[in-house]
């Protein structure tokens, strides 16, 4: 699987996803400057998370009018997929790569904890290795995860089963306590209609070490490794 | 021409004796701009003037230490050709008058004080002290310097691991806002701020001079009064976007040859970069301030000297590399401008508009600046804390469950969800336990580090207090299994030109030197922050350790939270029952009275000597140090984070019930141990001389006494865990 990592200025969670794509995979992804205007032939593009072009505007705002974000729009058209955590999936939301918008988390703090998410697709390209149902912990931290769309998109999402993970509390209900953010059904990672691009607010390559205390991040890569080698 | 008056001179904080002084050194009277120079190279936060020859009394050295004090920040050797680079620094006078961006500027100071060395910061800490919670501003400056730490932190993709936070009336008027960076680097790529090399290129970098935080060295060295509000133009804005940019390219330029030497511009700015370098190199310095990059039009000389715009670095280059390094510093979108050169005459030289508008000795500014050994009364010893009347023991569940939920013990939960504590995905101890843990790389090595002072023993006795402050943080890093290898300081004082002030900052520096010096445990890294006073009112003496130690494999660290049923509980180390100046008696019997517990170093080092090798040996399920609350406390945190219960075997009767349970004595700890262990155990311990008493069993969902309580461990986590949310949110 070859993979390409864009990144922005400010972007931070570039070498901790660079570090899980090389675990997983055994190969170094490519690291693609923002200035850039081409990517290199690959099947996974990352959008990693951080704080691109400082977030001063609305988070990935800036990051979505860039060059090379038109490139990763055209190559995910032509069916490259693509993964965008946390801020990259601010990005894709803001590029209309998947629907919707990301609001100020519900008590306008920053969170960085561990939450539990239910997997609701295990037949994805990202998502193949994960159990039906599952409940992984993985780490949020962000300070826009509110995710917001109107009821009619909500209910299309649903209906049509982009909805790849819900925050959950550990008996994998879907409550509200359960939500850090106040996303709209408990939404915290999205997939296209096409199904190869997913968004996410939690970070996967913060889980995919023992010394992370928890490794529910690594399926998600290994998915991809299967799924695009 | 602006004219030198008496009255200008005392503005800028200089007093008479040292404006006479000036005039010695200049061989004629100073212009505006020089006199500006002159007041902060000459003001407390630059000159340590007060403090330096105390300072000297600091164990610096060891095998470990690559760099003492006196750098932008200390290194220390973690092994395998890998540093650890380190410092903490204040940011209090700035943080009260305007909390986030006070704050948050402190963080970016000390960041770029860690990378400006070459080494990538890796973790934040802070050590926090606020006035009383039903204080009216302190709500609002809990809420404003937390997000600033996150706001900053948090782009910067540094994850904040650790800290620590207290609550005092004494603290109403001066809050302290501690911030703490380390990175690590390769030994053998450092880089140094002494210039050197005439005809050098001087470099500026980074963000462009305004005419913010002008003064800002010379109001953190000034008490406060009413009118403290109207300082908030002196305070930085801070720019946390531009400062990862400026990181990522100086690491970028670091990674060749081109640097000669290299400073961050913080407090005092362009001055005391320019000045240090010089001076520390032995050589001179020329600039030419039209090409100092400005954000506004029409800056005077004076105002570019003395801004202190954030995120901006000042570098000496090789000659012929300044294509490459501008190259660097244009593909992130900085400003770099070549603003000068070295020369070798000692001497700085400003040129703006054609003509010289400074031109002054650099020694004086810097080595020979004014320094006082001022006069000090020692504290007197704390009264005995005379005769108590006991809560009564069916009294004793209440007491509990009201200290776990005391400013001081409440779980801190609330702030450190908001600083990103896993980004760079090496965390491995996160905030919560007796000190964080960060992995170096990909390696099995980790650093382990903390911030330590309990203020109340320092006050009480500054020597002891000094003391403590140090074996805590020794304690602490021993206590998740991590050799402790060197500190950083933070020395927050009152105004040191009283008496009494002065007694309670000598007494915390030989407290500590005996500490350093008892527990090979150096200082290499600090800061000094006096005249945290207002109206007359200092703040409880408060010097702040950081301390950093090593795991060679972090597999073997623990962590505090108890791990299985039917584990055999410990106390490592003897105790007399020390009420004086404990949690229980401030919060239960409402009295500050009483000598803080003494720490005695030999049995300290002995101890923590003996639980570091016990889990280096796989012996130990779970550690924690016994601190503020006593040994009560230390086993209800211990129960809370495992969720799992302790019956505590044959807890002791009548007053000594609280003595025993509740006493702060220090050099001691509680270890969770395999029952069928237990001979093997009892008899290392015997052999080490070290006291090891069985206190309890682990089990159950309760914290049991049997025959006094018994309090469900989701009772004594709701108590510790909704005081703060509660409080902010009121």
């Amino acid at each position: 699987m070859r993979s390409a990592v864009v990144v922005f200025p400010a972007s931070n969670c570039d070498q901790d996803v660079a570090r899980a794509l090389e675990k997983v995979t055994g190969t170094a992804p490519h690291m693609v400057w923002h200035a850039d205007s081409a990517l290199p032939e690959v099947d996974l593009i990352v959008l990693p998370g951080g704080f691109s072009y400082g977030d001063y505007l609305r988070c990935g705002a800036m990051a979505a009018k860039t060059a090379i974000m038109a490139d990763v729009v055209r190559r995910a058209g032509a069916g490259t997929h693509v993964l965008g955590i946390c801020n990259g999936f601010q990005i894709l939301l803001e590029t209309g790569l998947l629907p919707g918008a990301m609001l100020p988390n519900a008590n306008v703090h920053f969170v960085c904890r561990d939450v539990h998410l239910k997997t609701e697709r295990t037949d994805t390209v990202f998502t193949r290795h994960y159990e039906n149902d599952a409940l992984l912990r993985i780490p949020v931290a962000h300070h826009e995860g509110n995710y917001f769309a109107s009821d009619q998109v909500l209910d299309d999402l649903e209906g049509s089963g982009q909805i790849v993970f819900r925050y959950a509390d550990e008996n994998a209900d879907i409550t509200e306590d359960a939500n850090p953010n106040g996303a709209r059904r408990n939404i915290a990672g999205l997939i296209n209609g096409r199904g190869n691009v997913l968004g996410m607010m939690p970070h996967p390559e913060r889980a995919v070490d023992d010394a992370h205390g928890g490794i529910d991040g690594l399926p998600l890569f290994r998915s991809l490794l299967d799924a695009l080698s | 021409m602006t004219e030198i008056t008496k009255e200008l001179v005392r503005d800028h904080g200089l007093s008479d004796d040292e404006y006479d002084l000036v005039v010695k050194h200049m061989g004629r009277t100073p212009n505006i701009t020089e006199l500006g120079i002159f007041s902060v190279m000459w003001s407390e936060h630059c000159s340590y003037k007060s403090s330096r020859v105390w300072l000297k009394k600091l164990p610096t050295s060891g095998p470990q230490v690559i760099q003492g004090p006196g750098e932008n920040a200390g290194i220390v050797d973690i092994g395998d050709g890998d540093a650890a680079v380190f410092k903490m620094e204040s940011h209090n006078h700035p943080s009260f008058i305007e909390p986030y961006q006070g704050a948050a500027t402190g963080v970016g100071g000390i960041m770029r004080d860690v990378f400006t060395m070459g080494a990538r910061p890796v973790a934040n800490l802070n050590a926090l002290r606020f006035g009383a919670p039903d204080h009216p501003k302190t709500r609002y400056l809990v809420g404003g310097v937390v997000s600033g730490i996150g706001g900053y932190g948090n782009c910067m993709g540094v994850p904040t691991v650790g800290g620590e936070v207290n609550f005092h009336p004494g603290y109403n008027g001066n809050i302290l806002v501690n911030a703490m960076t380390v990175g690590v680097a390769k030994a053998d790529r450092i880089f140094y701020s002494a210039a050197a090399g005439v005809g050098n290129p001087v470099v500026y970098v980074g963000s462009k001079t305004g005419r913010d935080g002008i003064h800002g060295a010379t109001m953190a060295s000034a008490e406060f009064d009413d009118q403290s509000e109207e300082k908030r133009p002196t305070v930085q804005v801070g720019d946390p976007f531009t400062e990862k940019l400026l990181l990522e390219a100086c690491l970028e330029l670091m990674s060749g040859d081109a640097i000669v030497a290299i400073q961050d511009m913080g407090a005092a700015g362009l001055t005391s970069s320019s000045v240090e370098m010089a001076s520390k190199g032995q050589v001179g310095i020329e600039l030419d301030l039209d090409q100092v990059p400005t954000r506004e039009t029409g800056m005077t000389p004076y105002e570019m000297m003395l801004s202190e715009s954030q995120e901006r670095m000042l570098m000496v280059l090789k000659p012929g590399s300044e294509e490459r390094a501008a190259d660097i510093f244009r593909k992130w979108e900085l400003d770099f401008a070549i603003i000068g050169q070295i020369t070798d005459t000692n001497r700085l030289v400003l040129r703006h508009g054609g003509a010289v508008v400074a031109d002054m000795p650099l020694h004086p500014l810097t080595e020979q600046a004014p320094s006082y050994k001022r006069p000090w009364v020692a504290t007197e010893a704390a009264e005995d804390i005379g005769d108590l009347s006991y809560p009564d023991t069916s009294a004793f569940d209440a007491v509990l469950l009201r200290l776990l939920a005391c400013p001081d013990l409440a779980s801190r939960r609330w702030i450190w969800e908001q600083y990103d504590h896993s980004v760079m995905a090496n965390t491995i101890q996160k905030p919560g336990g007796d000190a964080a843990i960060v992995r170096v790389g990909d390696s099995a090595k980790a650093l382990a580090m903390t911030t330590d002072v309990t203020p109340r023993y320092c006050k009480a006795d500054p020597f002891e207090g000094g003391k403590q402050a140090v074996a805590e943080a020794w304690r602490n890093l021993t206590a998740v299994g991590a050799t402790p290898l060197a500190i950083t300081d933070c020395l927050n004082f009152g105004n040191p030109e009283r008496p009494e002030i002065m007694g309670q900052f000598a007494g915390c520096i030989e407290g500590m030197a005996a500490a350093c010096e008892a527990l090979n445990f150096p200082v290499v890294s600090g800061n000094v922050s006096l005249y945290n006073e207002t109206n007359g009112e200092a703040i409880p003496p408060t010097p702040a350790v950081g301390g950093v130690g090593v795991l060679k494999d972090l597999r073997k660290s623990v962590t505090l939270a108890l791990k299985q049923t039917g584990s055999t509980l410990y106390v490592i180390g003897e105790a007399t029952g020390h009420l004086g100046q404990s949690l229980f008696l401030r919060e239960i019997l409402g009295s500050e009275a009483g000598p803080p517990p003494p720490v005695a170093l030999d049995v300290e080092k002995q101890n923590g000597d003996f639980v570091r090798k016990a889990i280096g040996e796989g012996l130990v399920l779970a550690c924690h140090d016994v601190s503020d609350g006593g040994l009560i406390v230390a086993l209800a945190e211990m129960a809370m984070a495992g969720g799992i219960g302790v019956e505590i075997t044959s807890p002791p009767q009548g007053p000594a019930l609280w003595h025993t349970l509740f006493g702060e004595d220090q050099g001691r700890y509680i270890i969770e141990i395999e029952t069928h262990k237990r001979d093997a155990f009892e008899k290392r311990a015997l052999d080490a001389g070290v006291s090891a008493s069985q206190i309890g069993l682990t089990g159950g969902n309760r914290l049991d006494l049997p025959g006094i309580a018994a309090i469900p461990i989701e009772k004594m986590r709701a108590a510790n865990e909704d005081w703060l949310p509660g409080y902010m949110a009121s």
